[in-house]
C-alpha cells in the first residue's frame, strides 16, 4: 500500500538526491570522526616535536609543511592550553577584536582548529565570518565559458559579468589548447564591461603561468592543496611546489588562491578514516603554510559528497571559518551545482550570502548552465533577478547591481568589436559581422555559429608559443579605436607594477582603488560597525529594472474612454417595488475604468444586470460616495433596496450580495477575490441576487480558488483602493445612476449568459 | 601610493602610459614587478601579522631575477620524484650563489622532506 503523500513526497526534486549513513572509517563523516586526532603539541628548542599525536619522525610531507611554517611556536603553549569553547566564545565575541582571534589561531594545530570549530552551531559560525573575513567590502566571482569556446561570447559575456559588477571573472577551456584565446577573449571583454575586474582561465598549471606572465590573465586561483601526502603526490605536486608556484605567479604580480575542500580526500580514497572537516583544516593550514593569500573553499565540486551526509552544509562553513581565522581571503564556494533542491540551494547559500564573504561565490554562472564548461552553474544567469531580489529583501551586498537590457546590449556589443580588433591585429581568425550580432543578444552558444576550430586552435598555440604579449593587446586596441579599453588593460598592468592587489583577498573598484584586508580591513564588531550597504551602492541594487512607481499606477486607471455611460439621475430613493440594487463604489466606471482582473467595468455592470433581468426583476444602480468599503457599500445599498437585497460592488472588481436586515460586516455571499471573477460568475452573482430578492432558493456560487492572486496583485490592489478611497465624499449620500450601456455590449453579454 | 615605485627594468612607474606604448619605448620589463617592490609588499603582509604571505613574497622578490624559461624549470624539479636529493641539493646551491638565498633555504629544506618521505627521484 502506497500513500499518495509519499509518492508526492518521493517525487519531489529533494529526493533525487542521495543521503546516507556516516562511514568514519573510509572517512565519510563531515564534522568529527572517532578516528581523527586528539589536539596535542609539543615544542622543543623553539621546533614541534610532536602534533596532534604524531612525532616529528613520522610526519607526512603535509605534516612536516605545517609544522615548519603555518604554526606560531611562540603562541601554540598559549592557543593549545586555551580551551577550545573560549577560543569559539571569542570569535562570536564583539568584544574581541578580530586580530586577537588571528593571534590565538596562529598557535593551533590542525585538530585543535576542528574541536574549535565543532562547538559552534551555523549562526555562530555566520557571526564568525561577519568578523573574521579579510576584507570589508563582500564581492562575488562570476564563470564565463561556453562549449564551443567562441570567443566572441567569452568576450560578450564577460563584459556582462563585469558590468553587473562581479569583482573577478574565471574561465577555463574545454579543449585546453583554447586557453589563450579565451583568456585573450575573457580579459578584452571584462575590461570593456568594468575596469579592474580581475580575470583568469583555469588550465593546467604550466600553461597557467605562462597566460599569467604574458599578461593575459591576472590572477590564478588553479593551485590545489591536499590535506595528505598520498594525495599531493597523486596530484603530481608537494606543498613545496605549490608554494614555489605561489611564488612565482607573485614574482610577475599575479594574485594567486589556493583551492581545496571538504570531501576530496574521501573522494580520492585518501581519507584514512579522517573527518572532512579535520582533512580540510589540514588543507588549510598547509594554504597558510605556503603562503597564499587566500583559499577557494566549500568544498567546491565535491559538495554533494558531504551534502550526502549529517552536518553536510555545516561543514562547508566550518571550513570557510576555518580559512577566514587563518586571515586569508575566501571564496566560498556555492559553485558547483549544490542540490535538485531550489529551497536546499537558496538555504546554503544563505550561511556565506547573509554574513558576506570575500568571494560569496567562486563562480556564479554568468552563463546558462549547460555552457558551464566548470561543471559549475549552482546559480546560472537565469537566476540573476532571484540574487537581485534576495539583495534586495535583505538589504545584503550580494556583490553584484542590477543591469538593464540596453546597457547590457550596448557593452556586449562593445566589447565582440573590440576583440574583434584585437584578432585582427593579431592575425587570429577574424570574428565576422554575423558572429558579433549573434554574440550580443545569445542566450548560449547554441546561438552561435560554428568556427573553425582547427583555425583557431593553431591560432591559439601561436599565441601561446610565440612573443604575443598583453602589451600587443594594448596596441592594438588603442590604434582601433579602443583607447579606453587599453588604458583599463594597462592599468591593469600597471598594477602588476604596484602589487598591492598581492596582499589578502584584493579586488579593484572601477577606479583601480584597491580594496583588501590592508586597505579595506574587515572592522566588524557588531551594530554601528563594519560593512554597511548603504548611500549609492545601496539605491543601486534596490533599483530593480522592474521596479515601477506606483505613484503612476493611477494614471492608468481611469477609464477608457471619456464617454461618459454612468450618468448622476440625482438623490438615490428608496425603493417600493421588488428590485434588486446594484451598488457601486465612489470611484466604479469614474476615476477607475476596469476590475483588478482586467475587466471593464461597462461589462461587469452588463453582466449584473442581465443576471438580475434574466429572473425577471428590475435592477437599479445606484453610487455610494461617503465609503469604499465593499461591505457598507453593499450595506448601504440594501437598506434603499425595495425588497431589501442589493449587490456591493468595489471598482476593484470585490462584489458582495447584501440584505438589509445583516449586520453591515455580514453578507449572504462574498467574492472576495477579484481576479477570480469573471464575467460568467458577475451574471451569476445577479441572478443570486435576485433569487434572494424573490425569496427563492440560491445555491451558493462556486469561485474559482487561485492561491497566488493575493502574491500577484496585492500592490494594485492596495493601489485601486487607494485611489477609490480617495474618492470617498463622507458627508455625500447615495446617487442614482442612469446605465447607458450601448445595446451591443449589452446583447453580447446577454447572449453569452443564454449560452451558458 | 606610486610614487617612486620603479619597474623591474628601473623605470619610473609614471613613464608607463599609453603615449609611452605609442612611441613604442615600452619594453616588457616595463611592465614587471621589481625586486624592491616585493620587499615592500613583504614588509607590509609583515606589518599585517601575515607571517607566512611575507615569506612568499621575499621569495617572489628573488624570483623576480630568475627568466621565465627558469622558473618553469624550477617548478618542474620541486615536482614529486623529478630530481634526487642530491640534485635539489644542488639546485639551491645554485640559488645560493645566484644571491638567491630564500630561494636557496626553500628548495633545501624542500630536499631534506622529500628524502626523509622518500620521494625524490629513485637512483637507477
Amino acid at each position: 500500500m502506497r500513500s499518495k503523500r509519499f509518492e508526492r513526497l518521493d517525487a519531489r526534486p529533494i529526493n533525487k538526491e542521495t543521503f546516507i549513513t556516516p562511514w568514519p572509517e573510509v572517512g565519510l563523516a563531515t564534522m568529527h570522526s572517532p578516528f581523527d586526532p586528539k589536539p596535542g603539541i609539543a615544542i622543543r628548542d623553539g621546533v614541534i616535536v610532536e602534533m596532534d599525536g604524531v612525532a616529528r619522525d613520522d610526519f607526512d610531507l603535509v605534516e612536516r609543511f605545517i609544522a615548519g611554517h603555518a604554526i606560531d611556536v611562540n603562541v601554540a603553549p598559549r592557543a593549545m592550553a586555551t580551551p577550545s569553547v573560549e577560543i569559539a566564545r571569542m570569535i562570536v565575541d564583539i568584544n574581541v577584536p578580530r586580530s586577537a582571534v588571528l593571534d590565538v589561531v596562529s598557535g593551533c594545530t590542525p585538530a585543535k582548529l576542528v574541536d574549535v570549530i565543532n562547538q559552534m552551531n551555523v549562526l555562530e559560525m555566520m557571526m564568525g565570518l561577519a568578523k573574521m573575513r579579510a576584507r570589508r567590502t563582500p564581492a562575488n566571482q562570476a564563470h564565463v565559458t561556453n562549449r564551443k569556446e567562441n570567443p566572441a561570447l567569452l568576450a560578450a559575456d564577460a563584459a556582462e559579468a563585469a558590468l553587473r559588477g562581479f569583482a573577478e571573472v574565471e574561465t577555463t577551456a574545454a579543449v585546453a589548447r583554447y586557453a589563450p584565446l579565451n583568456a585573450l577573449a575573457l580579459l578584452v571583454g571584462s575590461q570593456t564591461g568594468r575596469p579592474g575586474v580581475l580575470t583568469q582561465c583555469a588550465v593546467e598549471e604550466a600553461t597557467n603561468l605562462k597566460l599569467g606572465f604574458k599578461g593575459f590573465t591576472s590572477y590564478s586561483e588553479t593551485l590545489s592543496v591536499y590535506a595528505t601526502e598520498r594525495a599531493f603526490v597523486d596530484g603530481d605536486d608537494t606543498p613545496w611546489s605549490k608554494s614555489f608556484l605561489a611564488a612565482a605567479y607573485a614574482s610577475r604580480g599575479i594574485k594567486t588562491r589556493f583551492t581545496s575542500g571538504a570531501g576530496a580526500p574521501a573522494l580520492m580514497g585518501h581519507a584514512q578514516g579522517r573527518s572532512m572537516l579535520y582533512l580540510e583544516a589540514r588543507s588549510l593550514l598547509a594554504t597558510r603554510a605556503a603562503g597564499s593569500q587566500g583559499s577557494q573553499n566549500g568544498s567546491i565540486s565535491c559538495i554533494a559528497l558531504p551534502e550526502a551526509l549529517p552536518d553536510g552544509v555545516r561543514v562547508v562553513l566550518a571550513e570557510n571559518l576555518i580559512a577566514m581565522l587563518l586571515g586569508m581571503e575566501v571564496a566560498a564556494g556555492n559553485d558547483a551545482l549544490s542540490s535538485h533542491s531550489e529551497i536546499r540551494k537558496a538555504a546554503k547559500l544563505m550561511l556565506q550570502f547573509i554574513p558576506g564573504t570575500d568571494f560569496i561565490t567562486s563562480g556564479y554562472g554568468a552563463i546558462p548552465r549547460p555552457d558551464n564548461m566548470f561543471g559549475g552553474g549552482n546559480f546560472d544567469v537565469t537566476e540573476l533577478d532571484d540574487w537581485y531580489v534576495l539583495q534586495r529583501d535583505l538589504r545584503i551586498d550580494g556583490g553584484i547591481v542590477p543591469a538593464d537590457e540596453a546597457q547590457v546590449l550596448a557593452v556586449r556589443e562593445r566589447a565582440v568589436r573590440a576583440l574583434q580588433a584585437v584578432f585582427e591585429a593579431l592575425g587570429i581568425p577574424a570574428i565576422r559581422e554575423d558572429e558579433i550580432r549573434m554574440a550580443i543578444t545569445a542566450f548560449d552558444s547554441g546561438d552561435m555559429v560554428d568556427r573553425d576550430r582547427v583555425a583557431d586552435i593553431d591560432a591559439a598555440q601561436r599565441l601561446l608559443d610565440g612573443e604575443t604579449t598583453v602589451v600587443d593587446v594594448i596596441a592594438a586596441l588603442d590604434r582601433k579605436g579602443y583607447s579606453d579599453v587599453a588604458a583599463s588593460i594597462l592599468e591593469m598592468q600597471r598594477q602588476r607594477v604596484i602589487g598591492d592587489y598581492l596582499q589578502p583577498a584584493a579586488i579593484f573598484d572601477a577606479d583601480f582603488h584597491v580594496l583588501s584586508a590592508l586597505t579595506d580591513p574587515n572592522d566588524y564588531r557588531g551594530p554601528g560597525t563594519g560593512y554597511r550597504l548603504d548611500g549609492e551602492r545601496w539605491q543601486a541594487i534596490q533599483a530593480l529594472p522592474r521596479a515601477w512607481d506606483p505613484r503612476r499606477f493611477g494614471d492608468d486607471l481611469a477609464a477608457a474612454s471619456s464617454e461618459r455611460w454612468l450618468v448622476d439621475a440625482g438623490p438615490a430613493r428608496t425603493g417600493g417595488e421588488p428590485e434588486v440594487v446594484v451598488a457601486v463604489g465612489p470611484a466604479f466606471g469614474a476615476a477607475i475604468g476596469h476590475t483588478l482582473g482586467g475587466l471593464a467595468h461597462r461589462d461587469v455592470l452588463a453582466a449584473l444586470i442581465a443576471g438580475i433581468e434574466g429572473e425577471g426583476l428590475p435592477a437599479r444602480v445606484i453610487r455610494i460616495q461617503h465609503t469604499s468599503d465593499c461591505a457598507f457599500i453593499g450595506h448601504a445599498g440594501a437598506q434603499l433596496s425595495g425588497s431589501g437585497i442589493a449587490i456591493g460592488v468595489q471598482a476593484k472588481g470585490t462584489t458582495v450580495i447584501h440584505r438589509r436586515d445583516l449586520r453591515p460586516l455580514d453578507n449572504l455571499e462574498l467574492f472576495a477575490q477579484a481576479p477570480n471573477i469573471d464575467l460568467d460568475t458577475y451574471r451569476s452573482i445577479g441572478r443570486n441576487a435576485a433569487l434572494h430578492a424573490l425569496g427563492k432558493p440560491a445555491a451558493p456560487i462556486p469561485v474559482r480558488s487561485d492561491n497566488t492572486v493575493r502574491l500577484r496583485l496585492i500592490v494594485q490592489t492596495t493601489l485601486m483602493h487607494l485611489r477609490e478611497t480617495e474618492c470617498v465624499q463622507r458627508e455625500r449620500e447615495p446617487i442614482e445612476l442612469r446605465v447607458a450601456i450601448d445595446r451591443g455590449a449589452r446583447a453580447a453579454v446577454a447572449g453569452s449568459a443564454v449560452g451558458a | 601610493m606610486t610614487t617612486g615605485i620603479r619597474t623591474a627594468s628601473g623605470r619610473a612607474l609614471s613613464e608607463v602610459t599609453l603615449d609611452a606604448l605609442r612611441a613604442g619605448t615600452l619594453e616588457r620589463g616595463d611592465l614587471r614587478i621589481s625586486r624592491e617592490q616585493l620587499e615592500a609588499q613583504a614588509a607590509a603582509a609583515d606589518g599585517a601579522g601575515l607571517r607566512q604571505l611575507a615569506e612568499n613574497l621575499r621569495r617572489a622578490a628573488e624570483l623576480t631575477a630568475v627568466a621565465n624559461d627558469r622558473v618553469f624549470a624550477i617548478y618542474e624539479r620541486l615536482r614529486p620524484g623529478r630530481a634526487t636529493h642530491a640534485e635539489l641539493v644542488t639546485l639551491a646551491q645554485e640559488l645560493a650563489e645566484e644571491s638567491l638565498p630564500r630561494l636557496a633555504a626553500f628548495v633545501r629544506e624542500a630536499a631534506d622532506a622529500y628524502a626523509a618521505r622518500d620521494i625524490v627521484k629513485a637512483l637507477r
